[in-house]
């Protein structure tokens, strides 16, 4: 076995000395870029993402900020994050407020996608979830003060889809309705022309990420209504019709006329009239 | 031969003298009007409406037809478990075939803008006589390459691209400018003050991967003249690499003439400055012996 000479010795011990400088530095770099892209790769909740995107993550992996969705965009839409931007360096958003997107039915911005980063698959942009829209201050939002406004509903593209008007009672006044704007998850593509049509100085309805707008009921919860409806019929024994304690041959129809006195029997302690009732006084 | 070397201020008077201003500064002109050209190139779209070609360095589509994808940036998308679309996996291909022929590090001299900015920087550097107060190691973009490399794998997103000045500053000269001017700024006061050639030579991971890419690729600069050499020591002060040109310019028939190391840019300086002549472009099989054939 030859021994090793000085030479070889030196060398050796410069390379293990080199190795080892890198493999320090890179540690040291690693724990930098790897903190750093923990804060820097979470996305504003104001800030949406093009339509094709499925989940923040893997578009962030897909993603090589070239800015050709951008530059397809015919509505100037979409924005390249800037240094200075909140949100991931170099990729494509859109601000509903500022320009929402117009949800072009070629959908250009996905089409320009070298990378797939948006969804090529993605044929329908009724299909595309940018976000979801939230009523989310009732306390501003005209309709819900008995105003009539209803822009939101009609600048929907999938009005009576992703929107809809539901009529309900008017508190305040006692007489009137209340045409208040619902929005349906499983419709909405999250474009965010609703959030950029509202009338108010600060939308009242607003395009969140779905992670922020949508709960999720715990997975051991059965409704029993869907349950039933699934089995065909009542998994507990069937509900009998409720019984009222009323006088003979009387009726209660419950959300219609009320009390239904029996067939030629008038002696109801109330008269037809209220103001007869009291006309009569206190007899 | 102490007499004979230029103080690095006066570097390339010989040259100017010898074979006029504009031969001595002819490819560092060939090298910024091709920069300025791609650049314009990607502005022509949004300022004049004329779209030859769209998007930016990291992914392009010219003329609608031909897609390109930075095989750097390409790279770190894979690493993070990303399968990308056939579009971006050729598109890469095509650039990376490109830098195995005419020089991994072509990338940085001849199209990268912060060349620019580092090349005026440590004009300054020379003019001002600096000496750098702080040195680091040349091998020190490779732990920055190798740390990129990891923590994209583990982490499972492309961390670099969110910082990474390269692509910032021409996305944003083509797009819309936000701060990269500052990180620009701060490299520029880096190279000139602080610490030569820092951001090219010491810490971008673009131009060590280009690098390692240049160790193969098939057109290089050699000393094939290497006998004219009249040890004026110009190129090493305009050589943004120094070192890569001392196995070239030692003495003796038997060594090769061809700078094979992989950090040559090809930029084309030192080929410029040589008053004699030294340098030259040519093939990585260029041999010695042919050029003495072709003198006698």
């Amino acid at each position: 076995m030859n021994t090793p000479t000085d030479k070889t010795l030196q060398s050796r011990r410069r390379f293990l000395e080199n190795i080892s400088r890198v493999a320090g530095g890179a540690t040291l770099y690693g724990i930098g870029l790897g903190l750093y892209s923990q804060q820097a790769t979470s996305l504003p909740s104001q800030s949406l993402r093009p339509p094709g995107v499925v989940n923040e993550s893997d578009f962030l992996s897909a993603c090589v900020r070239c800015g050709l969705c951008v530059r397809d965009c015919p509505y100037d839409t979409l924005k390249l994050s800037r240094l200075g931007d909140a949100v991931a360096l170099g990729t494509p958003y859109f601000d509903a407020r500022k320009i929402p997107c117009e949800m072009c039915e070629d959908i250009p911005c996905v089409k320009a996608c070298p990378t797939g980063a948006l969804d090529p698959a993605m044929q329908n942009i009724d299909d595309a979830r940018m976000g979801l829209a939230v009523l989310i201050d009732q306390e501003s939002c005209i309709a819900f003060q008995g105003l009539r406004c209803e822009v939101c509903f009609n600048v929907c593209p999938l009005a009576n889809k992703a929107i809809s008007l539901n009529r309900t009672h008017n508190q305040r006044t006692g007489k009137h309705a209340l045409i208040v704007p619902v929005i349906h998850s499983d419709a909405c593509t999250g474009c965010g022309k609703c959030e950029h049509a509202c009338i108010l100085e600060e939308a009242a309805i607003k395009v969140l990420p779905a992670r922020l707008a949508k709960g999720e009921l715990g997975h051991h919860y059965r409704l029993g209504w869907k349950e039933k409806k699934k089995a065909g019929e009542s998994l507990v024994t069937p509900d009998l019709p409720h019984k009222y304690n009323l006088p003979e041959g009387a009726d209660y129809d419950y959300e219609g006329e009320g009390l239904i006195p029996a067939p030629g029997n008038n002696d109801s302690p109330f008269n037809k009239s209220a103001i007869d009732r009291l006309n009569e006084g206190l007899k | 031969m102490a007499s004979s070397v230029t103080s690095s201020k006066k570097a390339g008077l010989m040259a100017v003298k010898n074979k006029g201003w504009i031969k001595a500064h002819k490819w560092l002109l060939l090298r910024r009007l091709n920069q300025i050209f791609i650049l314009s190139l990607f502005l022509m779209g949004p300022v004049f409406g004329i779209w030859l070609v769209k998007g930016n360095m990291s992914s392009s589509l010219i003329l609608d037809t031909l897609s390109l994808t930075d095989p750097f940036v390409f790279i770190q998308s894979l690493l993070t478990g990303n399968v990308a679309e056939a579009t971006a996996l050729v598109g890469a291909l095509i650039v990376f075939g490109f830098y195995a022929l005419v020089g991994g590090r072509v990338y940085c001299s001849w199209v990268c803008p912060i060349n620019i900015i580092t090349d005026i920087a440590d004009w300054f550097y020379r003019k001002l006589n600096s000496k750098s107060p702080v040195s680091l190691s040349k091998n020190n973009r490779y732990a920055l390459l190798l740390a990129i490399f990891v923590v994209t794998v583990v982490s499972g997103s492309m961390v670099w691209e969110l910082v990474n000045p390269v692509t910032m500053l021409q996305r944003e000269l083509v797009f819309t400018m936000g701060f990269s001017w500052l990180v620009i700024l701060a490299i520029f006061i880096v190279d000139a003050f602080i610490s030569r050639r820092a951001w090219c030579g010491r810490f971008c991971p673009m131009g060590a991967f280009y690098g390692l890419l240049g160790r193969v690729s098939l057109i290089r600069v050699n000393a094939l003249n290497k006998s004219a050499c009249n040890d004026c020591m110009d190129c090493y002060v305009v050589c943004p690499e120094p070192q890569v040109i001392k196995p070239v310019l030692k003495k003796g028939d038997d060594l090769n003439p061809v700078i094979l190391a992989g950090n040559c840019t090809n930029c084309g300086r030192c080929i410029d400055i040589c008053s004699e002549d030294v340098f030259s472009l040519g093939m990585r099989s260029a041999k010695f012996i042919d050029v003495k054939n072709n003198n006698d």
